[in-house]
C-alpha cells in the first residue's frame, strides 16, 4: 500500500487568552501525519484539546503557531476567497451534537444543499434535487425526508443528515468530532458501519475524534492519545492496545469497562500520576518501535526501547 | 436474601397533546438487599421513568401511574402521600442524576446542599451536619474538603461535581440508591473512579443500587443482575453472567453485537436496524418484531410472555416457546460469548502478563 500523506500537522499550537495574564494552551505543539485513505483516531479525556485540534485543522480557529499542510498546501495563512473555497470543498466536518449542528429553520434539502449551492455544483434545480436525494439514499434515509425539518428526526437520523451534508461537496477528508457520542449504542453501530462503508466507496480519509476507546479502536487504523494539549503516544491501533507504553495510555486503557463481567471482576486499574516523570528534561516525541511514537525523556526512551524491543 | 423493593406490573402513561404515551407497560422486578441491579436499554425504553416512579418523581400531570404496585419494605409507594414521600426521598431512597452540571443548585454552596438532607431527615444540628458533610466529601474523594464546602458548584470540575452529587445521595445512608446514568457525562478515567467509589460505599453501607445505563461495559463492571428494557417492558432479566454469556432475547443479542470489543475485529458491527417504536401507538404484538430478524409470525400478533430460562433468568421472546424453531444467535454474538468464556486472553500487555 502506497502511503501518501494527505495531511501534515507540524508543531501545531492553539492558545486561548482567557484573561489579561492567563493563557490556556489547549493544543501545545503537536505533530502528526494522516495518510490517504486511513482513519486516524484521536482520543483523550475532555479538555485535552482533541476537539480544538480538529477545529484548528479545518480552520475554524486560526492556529497560534505551527503548520497544517493539506495535500502539500498550507491550510492557514493568507488565502484568497477562491483558494479558501477550493480548500473548504476538500475538507469537511461532522459535528458531535446532531441537535445543535443542524439549523432548525432549514429543511433537510437546504441543509444538505448548502455546500452544493456555495460551490455551484448543481447547474439546475433538478440536478440539485437529484444530488440531495442521492445523498439521502447513501446515508440510509429516503427522499421523502428532504422536505422535513431537523426536529422531525431522531438523533441517529440527524447524524446521518450531518454526514450527508459533509459528503455533499465530495470531500476527500472528513473530520468527525465525536460523531457518535450523543447516540444510543444500537444506533452508534449503525452510524459507524455507515461511515466505514462510505470510506470504502469514496476513498475518504477520516480524522475520528472520540473518547470511547473501544469504538476508536474499531474504526481507526492509527491512534493518537492526547493529554493536556500534547500527543503522548501515537501508534497503529492494534499496536497501541497491545503495547501501550506511556503511563497515561495505560491508565486510559485500564479504565475502559468492557462488556464482559468475568474480565471486569478481575480488572486492575492503573492510575496516572504526571509527577512520575522527570521534569528536569523536556520530553520529546520519539519513535520507540517502527511507527510507535511516545512522548518521553531520554532516560524513559532507553527504558521503553529495552522493554518493548521488537521481537 | 430478602427483597427490599418489589415492583409489580407497573403501568405508567403520559398524557400529551398527541395522545397517551404508554411509557411503561407492565414492568415487574424485585431488588434484593445489598445487590446492584442494572437497567439497560435505549433512550425512550422507559428505564428512567421506571426509577423515577420508584422515587415518585414523575410530574403529574402529564404523568400517571395507571396501575401496579411499588412495594418498599412492604409499603406501597404508589399510594403514599406527598408528605410521606418527602420523608422517604433522600433518606431511604435517593437518586444520583445523570447530569452533574444541572443537578446542583448553582446559587447554593455545595456544603449547604449536602447538609439539607442531614438537617431535614436526621434532625442534626448545623454544626454537626457540617462536620458530617466534610466527612462525606472526604469519603467521595474530594481533596481539601473542609475548605471546599463553602464553594459554589461552578468552582468544581465535572467529575468533582458528580462526586458532590454522590455525596448528597449518600448523606443519609439510603437503603436504595438510584443511579440514573451517573457516569455518562464523564470521561472514562473519572467514570472508573466514580464506579469504584460507589462499589466501595455499597460494601460499607450494604445499600441496594439500581443502576441505569446504556453502556454495557459499565453494566459488566457494576451489576449483580441486569434487566434489559425495550419499549416500556423488561424483555430479559437475569444475573450479569446470564445476560452476557447466555443471552436469549434477540434485542440483547443486538445490544451485545453492536459494541465493539477491544480484541481485533475487522467484521462489521451487528447494528440493530431501524429505530425504537413510537410509544404513542405501540405496535401490535412484540414491539421489537419490526427490528428483529428472528421475528416469528406470532410476534406480529401476540406479545410474548416471560419465559423462564433458569431460576434467575427470564426472557420475553417467543423463541423460547417449545414449538419455536431452534435459532442460533448471530455469529458475532456467539463468537463474543465464546471469547468471553475464556477470559484474560487478549487485553493490554499488563493484563497479559498477569494471566
Amino acid at each position: 500500500m502506497s502511503k501518501e500523506k494527505l495531511l501534515e500537522v507540524k508543531n501545531l499550537k492553539q492558545h486561548f487568552r482567557t484573561g489579561r495574564h492567563s493563557v490556556v494552551k489547549a493544543v501545545d505543539g503537536i505533530s502528526f501525519d494522516i495518510y490517504e485513505g486511513e482513519t486516524f483516531g484521536l482520543v483523550g479525556e475532555s479538555g485535552c484539546g482533541k476537539s480544538t485540534t480538529g477545529r484548528t485543522i479545518i480552520r475554524l480557529y486560526n492556529a497560534t503557531d505551527g503548520e497544517v499542510k493539506f495535500q502539500g498546501e498550507d491550510v492557514h495563512g493568507k488565502k484568497s476567497a477562491k483558494d479558501l473555497k477550493k480548500f473548504n470543498r476538500r475538507m469537511q466536518m461532522i459535528f458531535q451534537d446532531p441537535y445543535a449542528s443542524l439549523n432548525p429553520r432549514m429543511t433537510v434539502m437546504d441543509i444538505i444543499a448548502e455546500g452544493i449551492d456555495i460551490h455551484g455544483l448543481a447547474d439546475s434545480q433538478q440536478a440539485r434535487k437529484k444530488r440531495v436525494y442521492d445523498l439521502l439514499e447513501t446515508v440510509g434515509l429516503n427522499k421523502e425526508h428532504a422536505n422535513r425539518y431537523p426536529h422531525e428526526f431522531s438523533g441517529g437520523q440527524r447524524q446521518r443528515i450531518g454526514i450527508a451534508r459533509a459528503l455533499a461537496v465530495d470531500p476527500s477528508f472528513i473530520i468527525a468530532d465525536e460523531p457518535i457520542s450523543a447516540l444510543d449504542v444500537s444506533i452508534q453501530a449503525q452510524v459507524v458501519n455507515l461511515m466505514k462503508k462510505l470510506q470504502k466507496e469514496n476513498n475518504l480519509t477520516y480524522l475520528f475524534i472520540a473518547h470511547d476507546l473501544s469504538m476508536v479502536k474499531y474504526i481507526s487504523d492509527r491512534i493518537g492519545v492526547m493529554y493536556f494539549g500534547k500527543i503522548v503516544e501515537l501508534a497503529d491501533s492494534d499496536e497501541l492496545y497491545a503495547n501501550p507504553m506511556h503511563p497515561y495510555t495505560k491508565s486510559l486503557l485500564s479504565a475502559i469497562p468492557l462488556p464482559d463481567p468475568d474480565y471486569e471482576r478481575n480488572r486492575v486499574r492503573t492510575t496516572y500520576d504526571p509527577s512520575q516523570h522527570d521534569n528536569s528534561e523536556e520530553p520529546e516525541f520519539r519513535e520507540v518501535r517502527p511507527g510507535h511514537w511516545v512522548l518521553c525523556t531520554t532516560k524513559e526512551f532507553e527504558h521503553y526501547k529495552k522493554e518493548y524491543a521488537p521481537v | 436474601m430478602e427483597n427490599i423493593l418489589e415492583v409489580k406490573d407497573l403501568n405508567i402513561s403520559f398524557d400529551t397533546y398527541g395522545g397517551e404515551v404508554k411509557a411503561i407497560r407492565g414492568v415487574s422486578f424485585d431488588l434484593k438487599k445489598g445487590e446492584t441491579l442494572a437497567i439497560v436499554g435505549e433512550s425512550g425504553s422507559g428505564k428512567s421513568v421506571t426509577t423515577r416512579a420508584i422515587a415518585r418523581l414523575i410530574p403529574s400531570p402529564p404523568g400517571r401511574i395507571k396501575s401496579g404496585e411499588i412495594l418498599f419494605e412492604g409499603k406501597d409507594l404508589v399510594k403514599a402521600s406527598e408528605k410521606q414521600m418527602q420523608n422517604i426521598r433522600g433518606k431511604d431512597i435517593s437518586t444520583i442524576f445523570q447530569d452533574p452540571m444541572t443537578s446542583l443548585n448553582p446559587t447554593m454552596k455545595i456544603g449547604n446542599q449536602i447538609m439539607e438532607g442531614l438537617i431535614k431527615h436526621q434532625k442534626m444540628p448545623r454544626g454537626q451536619a457540617k462536620k458530617r458533610t466534610v466527612e462525606l466529601l472526604e469519603l467521595v474523594g474530594l481533596p481539601n474538603a473542609s475548605e471546599r464546602v463553602d464553594q459554589y458548584p461552578h468552582q468544581f470540575s465535572g467529575g468533582q461535581r458528580q462526586r458532590i452529587v454522590v455525596a448528597i445521595a449518600l448523606a443519609c445512608n439510603p437503603k436504595i440508591l438510584i443511579a440514573d446514568e451517573p457516569t455518562t457525562a464523564l470521561d472514562v478515567t473519572i467514570q472508573a473512579q466514580i464506579l469504584e467509589l460507589m462499589k466501595d460505599i455499597q460494601k460499607k453501607t450494604d445499600s441496594s443500587i439500581i443502576f441505569i445505563t446504556h453502556d454495557l461495559g459499565v453494566v459488566a463492571n457494576v451489576a449483580d443482575r441486569v434487566a434489559v428494557m425495550y419499549a416500556g417492558k423488561i424483555v430479559e432479566i437475569g444475573t450479569v453472567d446470564d445476560i452476557f454469556y447466555n443471552p436469549k432475547h434477540p434485542y440483547t443479542w443486538g445490544l451485545l453485537g453492536s459494541m465493539p470489543t477491544l480484541d481485533s475485529n475487522e467484521e462489521e458491527l451487528v447494528a440493530i436496524p431501524g429505530s425504537p417504536p413510537d410509544m404513542l401507538k405501540p405496535p401490535k404484538g412484540d414491539a421489537f418484531a419490526p427490528r428483529n430478524e428472528f421475528a416469528l409470525e406470532i410476534d406480529k400478533v401476540q406479545e410474548p410472555p416471560m419465559f423462564k430460562v433458569s431460576d434467575t433468568h427470564y426472557a420475553a421472546t417467543w423463541l423460547l416457546h417449545e414449538y419455536a424453531p431452534d435459532i442460533e444467535p448471530p455469529e458475532a454474538v456467539k463468537k463474543r460469548m465464546k471469547g468471553f468464556a475464556k477470559t484474560g486472553t487478549i487485553r493490554t500487555s499488563e493484563e497479559g502478563e498477569k494471566s
